[in-house]
């Protein structure tokens, strides 16, 4: 018989999920990490905060979010019943404000003044600008002078919350760039400043808090389904760039052993051509950004350039716990190339009456692909991550239509 | 006796603070490194710290960050380095090279094959910036079986719990980083760098180093009355810039900086000597 895995004993006390994880930083940053956890750890465990917590997701947010049924696109599909957790319809238009909001509350009990984070399509930066300006804090946000191109709507929507946007134009100018640039202010600026990371990777315990705050997509889908349909969901898939939106839906359904999970990660021009973001389709464990994970590296261990026509999945690693559940078989993931991603993006708009962003129709790729080799009383939840109005410019170009 | 130790015993004995030039490998070019060494040394350097490039650089400032760019611009590989390393040493058998990096370069290679190799090469300390104590057990083994000192940095932000752990698995000197900040940053306060180095000096005999924030002779002078190195870094190599297209002249620029360093410190040392009777 399989052994059970207990998935509450991960990661372990120093964040390691198996080999994944841990905590690889300069020295300066290991007592700002320690006294992290340390509010971390116990906030998660204070009725008070949680209850503030779930308050503002309530509230400020619009949880719980729903859980639609798309009746005309699972029929057009003709296999799986297709639900959308509908993250699209947080306030602020995706996933990230669960987990902004939860380090915001965290940042004021630690008494700091100001925050700071990376964005890559700015969603992460608007969601960090919006709790900043609702708790009148400072708020620096570190942005590729790349993403900063393609993603302006989000930039302007930043600097009317009162967010200074940095321009990075170091290295490739993305999102992993705005990362180390982040850390670079965390490190000379560790003793008044929060530094939010946006996803599932870094230094523990981010990787844990950012799953731990994004669980509540997973919690809600779950009873919302059970309540929906009498059973659990067949399978669940969800994009994965740093991986916070996926690991959100997955999480709460671990130990659910019917229930398969399918991350879908950027496949750019294909991962043949070396252009694309799946390291963990197509890449090597390695060291980047605090943790050890999946990376694109070249034969001497630099970083390599990555390619996706979403600003949100342009990052060369992962979170650790998507490595480990990939080695040890419970989630698989996948790519999907940029011009399968555009034609669900187009897809979902013209049959469900949703426009999604570029992130998440990479999930709906694979979901087009999936659903009519499923039986048609199975069930598959896409996690609807964001909506698309960010990616307007993006697509009008590809077309070439000036808006 | 390690070439490191040897060196401090060295330097302690004649009441000198050891002068350590950082320079990134394969900066302007990798033709120009083993040449930009000897000059090093040459012009009064103890020790030599010679930056592994890295694509993601966070824990440094934009000078070195630069450099590592243009290093990588000419595919300097982790193996070049060693073998920069090499070259050095058929002329200078005496002075300690201490590689500084990041961990994925040294992931990559395979730390068993790293330090086989490093040791070959004749390096003497490896300090990986984003490898802190906890996670260093396999790295700090297999250097220990070639002879080559895991160096390891403190900051003003270490607890002094962390403080002990740190110093029980630091070889050959600690790396105090003087400020809260990237490599190149702004300010040093010499006041609270003395205290900060008597805490530390309270838990191990190792010999200190500082670096982070070294701009000039006259910072150097401050730094060398209380600690046991000096390290400077982004001074040196930002002279790159000014001299983009004449590595001679850069050599030269940076040879003439160095011994402008070595003067002041020593000028401030012998300041401090008690006088004679």
């Amino acid at each position: 018989m399989k052994q059970a895995v207990d998935w509450a004993a991960f990661p372990d006390v120093r964040g390691h999920f198996g080999p994944y994880g841990g905590r690889f930083v300069a020295e300066t940053l290991m007592g700002a990490l320690d006294e992290l956890q340390g509010v971390y750890e116990k906030y998660m465990k204070d009725p008070e905060f949680l209850a503030e917590l779930d308050a503002d997701l309530q509230n400020f947010v619009g949880r719980p979010s729903p859980l639609y049924h798309a009746e005309r696109l699972s029929r057009e599909l003709g296999g799986a019943q297709v639900y959308l957790k509908r993250e699209d319809l947080n306030h602020t238009g995706a996933h990230k404000v669960n987990n902004t909001i939860g380090q915001a509350l965290l940042a004021k009990r630690l008494g700091k003044t100001r925050i700071i984070a990376e964005t890559g399509a700015g969603q992460h930066g608007v969601a960090t600008a919006t709790v900043a300006a609702r708790l009148g804090l400072e708020c620096v946000v570190f942005m590729g002078a790349e993403d900063i191109q393609r993603q302006s709507p989000n930039v302007y929507r930043m600097r009317l919350l009162g967010a200074d946007v940095v321009a990075v134009k170091s290295g490739s100018r993305t999102l992993k760039d705005a990362l180390n640039e982040a850390m670079r202010d965390w490190v000379a600026n560790v003793d008044d400043t929060f530094y939010i990371i946006g996803t599932v990777a870094g230094p523990h315990p981010y990787p844990a808090m950012v799953r731990d705050f994004q669980s509540v997509i997973g919690r809600e889908a779950r009873a919302q389904h059970l309540e929906m349909t009498g059973r659990l969901p067949d399978a669940l898939v969800a994009c994965v760039g740093g991986g916070s939106n996926a690991i959100g839906l997955f999480h709460p359904f671990l130990a659910d052993e019917s229930v398969a999970m399918i991350g879908v990660e950027a496949g750019g021009e294909g991962v043949g051509t070396g252009r694309h973001s799946a390291p963990l389709c197509a890449g090597r464990p390695g060291v980047l950004h605090g943790n050890r994970t999946y990376l694109m590296e070249d034969d001497n261990g630099q970083i390599i350039e990555t390619h996706s026509i979403s600003a949100g999945l342009d990052y060369p690693g992962v979170g650790p716990e998507h490595s480990w559940l990939k080695d040890i078989g419970r989630v698989s993931y996948v790519s999907v190339t940029d011009d399968m991603a555009l034609r669900a993006f187009h897809r979902m708009t013209r049959t469900e009456g949703i426009i999604p962003a570029l992130e998440t129709s990479h999930a709906v790729a694979h979901v087009l692909d999936l659903a009519p080799r499923m039986r048609t009383d199975q069930s598959v939840i896409i996690n609807l991550s964001g909506r698309g109005d960010k990616d307007l410019n993006t697509i009008a170009r590809l077309e070439g239509i000036e808006l | 006796m390690s070439r490191i130790a040897k060196r401090f015993a060295e330097t302690r004995a004649s009441g000198r603070a050891a002068l350590v030039p950082y320079v990134t490998a394969g900066d302007p070019a990798p033709d120009v490194t083993v040449a930009l060494m000897h000059d090093l040394v040459a012009a009064g350097a103890d020790l030599l710290e010679l930056g592994v490039p890295f694509s993601d650089p966070m824990a440094d400032g934009p000078v070195i960050q630069l450099a590592c760019e243009r290093s990588l611009a000419h595919g300097t590989s982790l193996r070049d380095v060693l073998a920069m390393v090499a070259a050095f040493r058929e002329r200078d058998r005496e002075t300690p090279v201490v590689l500084m990096g990041y961990l994925n370069p040294v992931e990559r290679m395979g730390a068993e094959t790293f330090a086989e190799a490093a040791g070959a090469a004749g390096v003497d300390g490896v300090l990986v910036v984003d490898l802190p104590p906890e996670e260093s057990d396999e790295l700090t083994g297999v250097l220990a079986r070639v002879g080559i000192d895991p160096i390891f940095l403190v900051a003003p932000t270490t607890s002094s719990r962390r403080l002990e752990h740190v110093t029980a698995a630091a070889r050959g000197f600690i790396y105090y980083v003087s400020l809260k900040g990237v490599t190149g940053s702004q300010t040093l306060d010499p006041a609270e760098l003395g205290a900060r180095l008597s805490s530390i000096r309270a838990l191990t005999e190792l010999p200190l180093g500082v670096g982070f924030g070294i701009r000039d002779a006259q910072t150097a002078a401050q730094v060398a009355r209380v600690a046991d190195a000096v390290v400077v870094g982004s001074a040196i190599v930002r002279l790159v810039e000014q001299f983009p297209a004449a590595p001679d002249q850069f050599r030269a620029a940076a040879s003439a900086l160095v011994r402008e360093m070595r003067a002041a410190m020593d000028d401030a040392r012998m300041a401090e000597a008690p006088a004679p009777v």
